[in-house]
């Protein structure tokens, strides 16, 4: 059981990495990686938020949305009410609000790390990594214990690529990049290398 | 800015001020879809709709959006055209849904759709706003487009799944390029595509933070005796 949840950790650092493999959260990748400072707030902050949201999608899923899952109330027709369709709506209305809360339990709570974090709360709503690792729980019909280490493992993976993209760009600002391709270009092709280095774990067996 | 001309909100996104080169937006799915023409036609075309809506619907109710909630409700309008989209997807072109699979959801948090809502349809007409959702659809497809043409041109030789160049397994002469329909390429052709953009628009050139100093030997040697 223990081996079954550690290779979906590796898997989802390192083999599907969100970032570098599925260009997810790709936005904030290249927009906040200037920085190793704050790429690492931004990591910390992304482990966080979908360690908590994938479990809860995941919870919601099976207990409102699904076919039959409303059938714990004990309502008469309530098995074939399928709900499914509603799960976009749904899985992005949890994660802005549990990013809300966060932010105010944050604030009240263990203001250190809410100021650490910042403005990279709220940016987080937006970002697709994080509605990305929900829709591929729903996918591949993960149960609760796997959600919560696909979820933790999903952001670990993020965080790293963004801090190790960071520690890159702080070093690349001091070469000579032609000019048209100056920032985002240059940005776009180190990562395109760097995602190569990662297709290499793809031929893990676990 | 109701002075714009129809011509000027539609086309200027998709040349002059396109949202994924200029302003790195969105790029989330632009990368992922790209692989063949085909579904970055379908995904391009999913975006334009949604956009287009979105920014329809929320200029006809902004007048009434508190602003304190705003976010909120551009939100539920945009994911609910993404359901309508993706459930139109799954009942008349499955196949393709399934190979979208998870990145029509992701329209939801493509910063194009949310961007455009809050920058132009909070502040103008509906008429123009659905134009400039069109307008920056637009811009977006238009990438998509390009960014899979060479992927699959390279990749498996066709375009639009129709051979052009004969691959060799089929007794053609083109060795096919199999590192193109794989991620790393995405952001090569994406990083090429904004390096000739950049060329030709050198106003788009972002200012370096430090500036390389030529060699200067005498310098050198003064500090060594130092």
């Amino acid at each position: 059981m223990f081996e079954h949840y550690l290779s979906l950790f590796v898997k989802a650092v390192f083999v599907e990495n969100m970032a570098l493999a599925f260009f997810l959260g790709m936005c904030t990748f290249l927009a906040v990686s200037k920085k190793i400072s704050s790429a690492i707030g931004l990591g910390i902050a992304v482990i966080v938020v979908l360690t908590i949201t994938v479990p809860v999608n995941n919870l919601i899923l099976n207990y409102l949305l699904k076919a039959g899952a409303l059938s714990w109330t004990g309502l008469e027709g309530a098995e074939n009410i399928d709900l499914s369709f509603l799960g976009l709506l749904s899985y992005i209305g949890v994660i802005a609000a549990i990013v809300q809360i966060l932010e105010m339990f944050l604030d009240k709570f263990v203001p250190a790390l809410y100021n650490a974090l910042g403005v990279f709360l709220p940016l987080i709503t937006v970002n697709c990594a994080i509605m990305g690792a929900s829709l591929f729980m729903v996918q591949r019909d993960y149960s609760f214990g796997e959600s919560v280490v696909y979820g933790a493992g999903a952001g670990a993976g993020w965080a790293l690529a963004i801090m190790a993209l960071a520690g890159i760009r702080e070093k690349l600002k001091y070469s000579d990049v032609p000019a048209s391709l100056q920032g985002l270009g240059i940005t776009f092709i180190t990562a395109g290398l760097m995602s190569l280095g990662f297709m290499s774990f793809s031929g893990i067996q676990l | 800015m109701a002075t714009d001309s129809v011509k000027d909100v539609v086309l200027s996104p998709v040349f002059k001020n396109n949202p994924i080169a200029l302003q790195v937006l969105g790029i989330c799915s632009a990368l992922a879809v790209t692989n063949s023409m085909n579904v970055s036609l379908v995904m391009g075309l999913a975006v334009i709709a949604v956009t287009a809506f979105s920014n329809l619907f929320v200029s006809l109710i902004r007048s009434h959006i508190p602003s304190s909630i705003r976010i909120i409700v551009q939100m539920t309008i945009i994911a609910s055209l993404v359901i309508v989209v993706d459930q139109v997807l799954r009942a008349y072109a499955y196949e393709m849904s399934k190979q979208l699979s998870v990145f029509v959801g992701l329209i939801i948090t493509n910063c194009i759709v949310m961007g455009r809502a809050e920058a132009y349809a909070m502040q103008n007409g509906p008429v123009m706003s659905f134009l400039d959702g069109v307008g920056n659809g637009l811009g977006y497809a238009v990438i998509l487009l390009v960014v899979g043409f060479f992927r699959e041109l390279l990749g498996s030789g066709s375009v639009f799944g129709f051979t052009v160049l004969t691959p060799v397994q089929n007794g053609g002469w083109y060795v096919p390029n199999g590192l193109m329909l794989l991620p790393p390429s995405a952001f090569f052709v994406i990083g090429l595509f904004i390096w000739v953009l950049r060329s030709f628009n050198p106003d788009q050139i972002e200012k370096t933070e430090y500036r390389i100093v030529a060699n200067s030997k005498a310098k050198i040697k003064e500090t060594a005796n130092v």
